[in-house]
């Protein structure tokens, strides 16, 4: 790319999480109910069907400009979109073209090591269409997705590399299930993009020719439908090509993007202001309200952890990645006062335990109040780091009190002198030899003893007072 | 009471009956349904009869009144434009592309009288999507004039108009986009009122153009008009263009309505310019001086835009027509036709489904909303529409209601105005303007013409003064007998007679 730098900018359309549809009273959209059982008039687009506005779908888009710092006019309005396909009931989808909900606002990416500011035009509310599946010789048509709630939010053509807009899909996706907008759940198709390149001289201003890429839904597949398309614009041009105004289709099998159709057969949509709904009116009032209830965001949430809590970066970021897990590491380390042992029980012990279990944090019956009293049992040296590790296990899957566990389990750290010299003299007559090395100088020996001292309590000798038990009586 | 007495009752007449005990509206419906039996293949005024679920509903009301039950439409037999979807009966907005679909769901207006008592017993024939001003344009052929069988009944609820002009229903709902309530009333003497925008739900109306469109009344008085006004009017959560402004007075308040003093009543000058039929302006006029003698004050008024009422009519309702009506292509319901390709589909389907006019508007309205055009047609037009309505907004300002014709001319003959579209555009030229600028307008019979053809007086308030245009309405016919007049019965038909016999 030496000669030549790209301007890539995303169309992203969002799922939100809403209980009813967009226009309709219908469960919004959820996977595996039977086809054409979520439905209505409305979503059918039967003759004389209305649309009504889903407050709690506007709201949730109006929540996300605030996210990235979008004015909200306190007047937009809704748009009909003409065009004929079949998983369009009405033949028209009521968006947002002239006046959307929000305007502006920005979202931070990391670049190679470096901070980058991508631009957003603008975020609108529309409806999603219905599922069409294409068989051999018919096509069938699903209505239950037919006016779920989407928004769509635009960027600037500001991104450079497939990487960029990856991070940036990346970081806009944290925020989105952060925020309980969406569940964003890629697999599902909750974000689904439409990715518009183009390349032009370095050092020139003017934007090249732009291709858009419709409806990809992996971040795979976009980064690498993005990489084939720099090159294949870039080697067009070098080899005295030109190239045209076009919409294309990435085929993820055999790793190409192909023309569905250039500019001159784009559609006229015929857009003008639906006359079946009113112009959503907000109050400064209502904004301030719904600004309050924003959540804090990863980066914010990062830096305060790092922060407040004294973590290295690298726990800061794996404690920030979901929203449950942040707020369970800071429940724990308010009551235990030890933040970095508490990461480190998060990160090590719990995240393990669930990755086994495929469970989520929300699932786990160790409540972050019995994390911290069992690390305070092991600062106070009540129990020793083993004992921990099964307390854990027990509070994991059964749930519980650590100090009822310590006790009924009997895994009190043996601290007491009288009781550690028996072990230790014990430990000593069972091995003549090992005590005969280590008088010899094999300082390795030392650990052999603490071992069988250990296994002599039962694991629950305090280790470091058996080694210096150990060491004494050794040396006389 | 004989069935030929039943079926001259009118809702008031027919629900004091009821309450005597001397009419069950099984009887007064299965009365209805003989004689649309017997004459409607003359008026072709009704695309289809509910037959026995009408009975059925009848002898439901009658049961529950036996109970007590005092509902404000209990047993009335009401007749329904074929726009209007009732659960269960067919609703093809009198086009090819609907025929044999059948209503999924009951519209608001058709649950509010549903809850109030009334029994659906037929429905009424339509242009096709209401797009036209003669019922001419319905796929079931034109509806007859009953005063002159040679004539329209005007459009687009000829239908309605007709039956009950004709005796056929006592009442029927319509719909009322550029004239459609008030010009069919005009023509076949009857009363017609177009309620203000956003007063009555449009939910399970089909649409023709959304941000005109308004269901209203038809029948014989103004207090029957009223009786079924207040029943479907008042906010509906499912239609969010409809007003929170509560539904003010009723019918009570109509019955003492004897005088017009201390009420002004504008004239619109451009009402009374050239174009207007001499026998027309002379009825409206004498209207008019009953009104004064009545007591109201008359002053003059300017509506300087109204003049361009029709162009702008003619640019806005064919765009919102023309997304409107794409979801009619055979995917999912209606009559499909056949072919190769998606393309080929909807092409045949809309080919074949749609008539001369309705194409016609869906290209009109396809064109002026195509990027290119859009500013100097859709936009230019929602402009000019804010003066036309801010017009109306000044006259009012001066007055308590505007006077004047409904119609340029009476009813003209079927068949006259099919080759020239503008000369039928036209007939809503008074009408129009009410619907751009959102307001309320009631037609009265005022008078017939020499060759006998009724014509109607034009009522128009501002926007939800429904009860004010109510009450002038109800003193003038108070103080006239023209909507008591009544059509001569057109020969049965022979088939029918053959069979009845």
């Amino acid at each position: 790319m030496s000669k030549w730098m790209a301007s890539i900018g995303l169309e992203v359309h969002v799922q939100l999480k809403t209980r009813t549809k967009m226009f309709c009273s219908c469960p919004a959209h959820r996977e595996g109910e039977p086809p054409n059982t979520q439905v209505c008039p409305v979503c059918l687009g039967l003759p004389g069907a209305l649309p009504v506005m889903n407050r709690e779908a506007i709201r949730k888009t109006v929540l996300t400009g605030l996210m990235i710092g979008s004015k909200i006019p306190l007047r937009s309005s809704f748009d009909r979109k003409n065009y004929f396909y079949p998983d369009m009931p009405k033949n028209y989808q009521i968006t947002q073209q002239a006046a959307p909900l929000c305007m502006g606002g920005s979202v931070d990416i990391q670049s190679a090591g470096t901070l980058k500011t991508i631009r957003v035009n603008h975020i609108h509310q529309e409806e999603d269409a219905a599922k069409i599946t294409h068989l051999a010789n018919s096509s069938e048509i699903d209505f239950n997705r037919s006016g779920t709630p989407l928004m769509e939010l635009v960027t600037e053509p500001d991104m450079s590399t497939p990487d960029e807009a990856i991070a940036f899909l990346t970081a806009l996706r944290e925020m989105l299930v952060y925020a309980g907008i969406s569940d964003a759940d890629l697999e599902l198709g909750h974000m689904r993009c439409d990715v518009n390149t183009s390349i032009r001289p370095v050092g020139t201003d003017k934007l090249g020719v732009k291709s858009e890429l419709k409806n990809m839904n992996t971040f795979r597949g976009i980064h690498r439908a993005l990489t084939y398309e720099l090159k294949r614009q870039m080697d067009t041009l070098e080899a005295g090509g030109s190239l045209v105004q076009e919409t294309r289709r990435w085929d993820d099998a055999a790793g190409v993007t192909l023309s569905m159709r250039s500019k001159e057969y784009a559609h006229d949509y015929r857009y003008f202001p639906e006359p079946d709904l009113p112009p959503v009116i907000l109050d400064e009032a209502m904004i301030a309200r719904w600004r309050c209830e924003l959540p804090e965001l990863p980066a914010a949430k990062r830096a305060r952890f790092i922060q407040d809590y004294g973590l290295p970066e690298y726990d800061a970021g794996v404690l920030t990645a979901e929203r449950a897990i942040a707020d369970y590491f800071e429940a724990a380390a308010q009551k235990a006062g030890h933040p970095k042992a508490v990461s480190n029980w998060v990160m090590g012990e719990l995240l393990r335990a669930l990755g086994e279990k495929g469970q989520s944090i929300a699932e786990a019956r160790i409540t972050p109040d019995a994390l911290a009293a069992l690390i305070a049992l092991v600062e106070k040296k009540t129990i020793n780091m083993p004992a921990a590790k099964e307390v854990f296990q027990i509070l994991f899957e059964q749930g519980g009190e650590p100090e009822a566990i310590v006790k009924e389990k009997g895994l009190l750290q043996v601290s007491d002198s009288g009781a550690m010299e028996d072990f230790a003299e014990q430990a000593m007559a069972a091995s003549p030899k090992v005590v005969e090395d280590f008088r010899a100088g094999k300082e390795a020996a030392l650990m052999f003893l603490v071992g069988q001292v250990m296994k002599l309590s039962r694991g629950k000798a305090n280790p470091q007072m058996a080694a210096d038990v150990l060491r004494r009586k050794l040396s006389t | 009471m004989d069935s030929r007495e039943m079926v001259e009752l009118d809702v008031e007449t027919g629900l004091e009956a009821m309450a005597r005990g001397e009419l069950t509206s099984e009887a007064w419906t299965a009365a209805l349904l003989e004689r649309s039996a017997a004459l409607n293949s003359r008026l072709n005024a009704l695309t289809w009869q509910a037959g026995e679920t009408a009975l059925a509903e009848a002898r439901a009301a009658d049961a529950a009144r036996a109970e007590g039950d005092e509902r404000a439409l209990l047993g009335v037999p009401v007749a329904i434009k074929d726009l209007l979807n009732v659960k269960g009966q067919p609703c093809t907005a009198g086009s090819a592309i609907l025929k044999g679909y059948t209503a999924a769901y009951d519209a608001t207006v058709i649950a509010r009288l549903r809850e109030a008592g009334a029994v659906f017993v037929s429905r009424t024939n339509t242009d096709e999507f209401a797009m036209g001003g003669s019922t001419e344009t319905s796929t079931y052929g034109p509806t007859r004039n009953p005063w002159n069988p040679d004539c329209v009944p005007g459009g687009s609820s000829g239908g309605s108009a007709a039956a009950v002009a004709a005796r056929l229903a006592p009442a029927a709902l319509a719909s009322d986009t550029g004239g459609s309530i008030r010009q069919p009333a005009a023509f076949c003497g009857v009363t017609g009122f177009k309620p203000t925008y956003g007063r009555v739900s449009r939910y399970g109306c089909t649409a023709f153009a959304s941000s005109l469109d308004q269901v209203g009344p038809m029948a014989r008085t103004v207090e029957d008009a009223a009786r079924l006004y207040h029943v479907i009017a008042g906010a509906d959560p499912a239609d969010s263009t409809t007003s929170p402004q509560p539904v003010d007075g009723d019918v009570a308040a109509l019955r003492d309505a004897h005088d017009l003093k201390g009420l002004r009543l504008g004239l619109p000058k451009a009402y009374f310019a050239e174009g207007l039929d001499p026998e027309v302006e002379q009825l409206t006029r004498a209207a008019i001086g009953q009104c004064r003698a009545l007591g109201a004050e008359l002053v003059e008024v300017d509506l300087p835009y109204s003049k361009y009422g029709i162009a702008c009519y003619y640019i806005l309702a064919p765009a919102e027509a023309s997304a409107n009506l794409a979801r009619y292509e055979g995917v999912r319901y209606g009559n499909r036709a056949e072919a190769d390709t998606l393309l080929e589909m909807y092409e045949n389907t809309r080919e074949q489904g749609f008539g001369a006019e309705v194409k016609r508007r869906v290209i009109l309205g396809t064109y002026v909303l195509s990027s290119g055009f859009y500013d100097a047609y859709y936009s230019r037009a929602q402009r000019v529409r804010t003066l036309i309505r801010t017009d109306f907004e000044q006259a009012l300002s001066q007055c308590d209601a505007l006077l004047g014709p409904v119609t340029p001319t009476p009813a003209f003959r079927v068949g006259e105005r099919s080759a020239d579209p503008l000369a039928m555009y036209l007939g809503d030229i008074f009408t129009v303007n009410v619907n751009l600028a959102g307001l309320c307008g009631l037609s009265v019979p005022c008078g017939f013409t020499s060759s006998g053809l009724p014509t109607g007086l034009h009522i128009i308030g501002p926007a939800f003064g429904e009860m004010q245009v109510l009450k002038i309405g109800a003193a003038y016919q108070h103080a006239t007998d023209w909507h008591l007049r009544r059509p001569a019965d057109p020969p049965p038909d022979a088939d029918v007679d053959a069979k009845t016999k």
